[in-house]
């Protein structure tokens, strides 16, 4: 574990917060002239928790929301817009459609950051894209190496079945693997601007609550309490007197008894680690440099969800900072009176149903737009159509980007 | 084919795919189509382990007219019509377990069980329980089924995981086959293995839109289920399609006022920017489709539903019925496709 940084040590932090300093280039110009001496100076930065030391990292964005609303696609094209205003931007991607991880190509690589460059022939951006699809079983390996003492015990824990269920398939865990590699990306200050995508959620606390899952399963206090006495040789005999344990295994079987009483054994030690590290990427979520941006579509079921998500935000004391309403019908201005009639016998008719159909759909978003508005008055709302063709390359991301300028 | 012999092919229908492709909705408005052929349905929406937590929603009972978010005991959506009936209730992996310790005679170890989180520890350990014992669940609802109890449905719909979800989800019980070595969870698993192979009590009903991704992955989740959970397909639902206008291509603004002088109609330059921009973004987006749609024919020999777009943000009774008319239409025309 990395220990206490002397405030002498720490960088020049304390000079209003970063996000403040947002497309002050030059302040980030030098940071990347320093090179190693900066990134030395931030990888201490992220090692403190909370407090000035913070100040030094990069802006983050969380994109949270339902279901299939485009949360990929619009953390893919906040980071892009990021790098066109000249920031060193990541994007870190769950689970994309394949067309966009071949945009980005982030496809055959594994689970650390490429460099997206722009397209053969397309003008390039003065910042740096960057992209890393999220492989949340690798990044929990890689956390077991870093938290054991030895090779040995990493290695039981890597082979134990309970281990691998964990990690490939416990609610929660891509979230908490998600909030992991961005503690890990920000950790070391190669980037200005980091943005995370989430798994789709109808509990935004899953994610806010992913770096607490995994201690409360290991506080859990019947392992505990079981394993006190006797460290060595567990076997799920020796508790098959244990009613709890007796149940459980007459449930599920013997085998899975011993399987987590084992896992929990081989843990005994690398609990502290986790711990300390959750807490300070607990810290870095609830840092000012922490922005949520609440992605939805404009219907009705969605936006319930997404409002319900933001209401579970603020209950935490998050605020959502910006909503993207993704993928609505133009508005289209309607016709002069008189003109749908005129035309209903001609060969332009299906214009005039067409715009008639497109006009109403587009009108009841509007309904559910304003809901969102009403709503979430304090965020920042950035309307993004429908776009003709799917989003997954860098051209249409650019396009959905122009969607997301502030003002 | 006759909606009554098209639902009387198995008794539960599983319908799945790619979040918010219209799992919901297709469930209702074939609940609604089977109940207007005389059945008895119960729509069974069912959360994956990884979303115990997700809220209530009450998006299929919107459809019906309704407010309220589907619970643990059934919600009648749909009754006292001549013909028949659509019921829904909601399955949660937590409860499910609950429920199982208690059939099981572990009343009261139950809630030890929860309070100290050992049921955690335990979901942990064997991350397809939860979720082989919804199956459980539905199976016991489907064995009513068979024995034509008096108020057991007649048929299922499963209102299935996302299409990710479900594949982990209709493996589960293949899977505790592997891990459990034996007591009452292996029995049920094999129960329900039981249950999923049988084309006559259950099949799958893929649902995507005319879109790439979604096409995409309609076809790798349908291969996927076949090859791991050994259920029958059945049919895959297109749904969201644009109902397809015959808007000519190449037509500029000045076209448009041209054609509609000849009509004897002035177009503003508002007008015809309007028409025409319009007219441009739905024929880009018919013409995706209709690939999109013979894409998925080539790549996925099933028979394919089509139910239309409602130009509305907000789906109920009425698009419920103008959906339930459309599926009326494909299932008409549907003919059950041999795999080889
Ligand atoms: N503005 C848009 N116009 C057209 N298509 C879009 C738009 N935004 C997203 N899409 C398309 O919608 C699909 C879903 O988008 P995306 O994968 O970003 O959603 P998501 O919220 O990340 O989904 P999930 O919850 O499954 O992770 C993709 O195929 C994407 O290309
Ligand atoms: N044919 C249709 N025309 C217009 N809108 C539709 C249609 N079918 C579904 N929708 C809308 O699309 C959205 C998604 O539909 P639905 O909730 O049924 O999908 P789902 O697959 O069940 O989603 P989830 O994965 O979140 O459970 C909803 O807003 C619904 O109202
Ligand atoms: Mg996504
Ligand atoms: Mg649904």
């Amino acid at each position: 574990m990395n220990g206490e940084v002397p405030a002498s040590e720490q960088g020049p932090g304390g000079s209003g917060r970063v996000r403040a300093a947002r497309g002050d280039r030059t302040a980030r110009g030098q940071k990347g002239a320093t090179g190693a001496q900066a990134d030395a100076t931030s990888e201490l930065a992220g090692a403190m928790s909370g407090g000035r030391a913070t100040l030094l990292g990069p802006d983050v964005v969380v994109c949270v929301g339902p279901g299939g609303v485009g949360k990929t696609t619009t953390a893919a094209a906040l980071a892009l817009r990021g790098a066109k205003d000249g920031r060193r931007a990541c994007v870190v991607t769950i689970d994309p459609a394949r067309r966009l991880a071949d945009a980005l190509g982030t496809r055959h690589v594994g689970n650390e950051p490429h460099r997206v460059g722009p397209p053969a022939g397309a003008r390039g951006w003065p910042g740096e894209l960057w992209a890393v699809m999220l492989d949340a079983q690798s990044t929990f390996d890689h956390l077991v190496g870093r938290y054991a003492t030895n090779e040995a015990q990493a290695d039981a824990i890597l082979a134990n079945p309970v281990y691998r269920n964990i990690s490939a398939a416990l609610s929660g865990t891509q979230e908490y693997m998600a909030v992991e590699k961005l503690y890990e990306l920000q950790e070391s200050g190669r980037w200005d601007l980091i943005v995370v995508d989430t798994p789709p959620a109808r509990h935004a606390l899953d994610f806010m609550e992913a770096p607490r899952h995994l201690i409360r399963l290991l506080d859990n206090r019947v392992f505990r309490l079981l394993m006190a006495p006797t460290r060595a040789g567990l076997r799920a005999i020796e508790f098959g007197t244990h009613v709890l344990l007796r149940t459980v295994a007459k449930v599920a079987g013997g085998q899975v008894v011993a399987d987590t009483v084992e896992f929990f054994a081989e843990f005994e030690g690398m609990e502290d680690g986790f711990r300390a590290r959750a807490k300070r990427a607990d810290e870095l979520l609830h840092s000012g440099r922490t922005e949520f941006a609440l992605v939805c579509s404009p219907r009705r079921d969605t936006v319930d969800e997404a409002l319900f998500l933001a209401g579970q935000l603020a209950g935490e004391g998050f605020e959502v900072d910006k909503v993207i309403v993704n993928r609505c019908y133009p508005l289209y201005q309607p016709v002069s009176p008189g003109v749908a009639e005129g035309l209903a016998e001609s060969p332009l008719a299906p214009f005039v149903v067409n715009l008639e159909q497109l006009a109403l759909v587009a009108s009841k978003e509007k309904e559910q737009l304003d809901r969102v508005t009403g709503a979430l008055p304090k965020a920042s709302v950035y309307r993004v159509p429908f776009l003709a063709r799917e989003v997954a390359d860098l051209e249409a991301l650019a396009e959905v980007a122009r969607y997301l300028d502030e003002g | 084919m006759e909606p009554l012999s098209f639902f009387s092919q198995a008794r539960v229908l599983i319908v799945t795919g790619k979040g918010g492709t219209g799992k919901t909705t297709v469930s209702g408005v074939m609940a609604n189509l089977a109940a207007t052929a005389g059945l008895r349905v119960v729509v069974v929406q069912v959360a994956t382990a990884s979303d115990r937590l997700q809220p209530e929603t009450a998006n299929l009972s919107r459809l019906f007219g309704s407010d309220r978010a589907l619970a643990y005991d059934e919600m009648a959506l749909r009754v006292g019509q001549a013909d028949g009936e659509v019921r829904a209730r909601a399955l949660r992996p937590d409860t499910a377990l609950v429920e199982y310790l208690h059939l099981h005679g572990l009343r009261r170890i139950s809630r030890r069980l929860v309070n100290t989180g050992a049921l955690d520890v335990v979901a942990t350990a064997v991350p397809g329980m939860p979720d082989m014992l919804v199956l459980g669940k539905v199976k016991q609802m489907e064995r009513a089924a068979a024995a034509g109890l008096a108020r057991a449905p007649e048929l299922i719909l499963l209102d299935a995981p996302a299409a990710g979800h479900a594949v982990r989800f209709l493996q589960s019980p293949h899977g505790l086959l592997e891990a459990a070595s034996g007591g009452p969870v292996r029995a049920q698993a094999e129960e329900v293995v039981e249950m999923l192979s049988d084309p006559a009590r259950c099949q799958v009903v893929l649902v995507t839109t005319p879109e790439e991704t979604p096409v995409s992955e309609t076809v790798e989740t349908a291969q996927l289920l076949e090859d791991r959970a050994g259920t029958k397909l059945c049919a895959v639902v297109v749904n969201g399609r644009l109902p397809v206008l015959p808007l000519p291509g190449g037509l500029g603004v000045d076209d448009l006022r041209r054609l509609a002088a000849g009509a004897g109609v002035t177009l503003g330059a508002g007008d015809a920017a309007s028409l025409s921009a319009a007219g441009r973004l739905r024929l880009l987006r018919q013409e995706a489709q209709a690939a999109q749609v013979a894409r998925l024919a080539e790549e996925l020999p099933l028979p394919q539903l089509e139910l239309p777009f409602c130009f509305s943000a907000d789906l109920g009774p009425e698009q419920l019925e103008a959906l339930t008319g459309a599926l009326r239409k494909a299932v008409a025309s549907w003919e059950p496709v041999e795999l080889p």
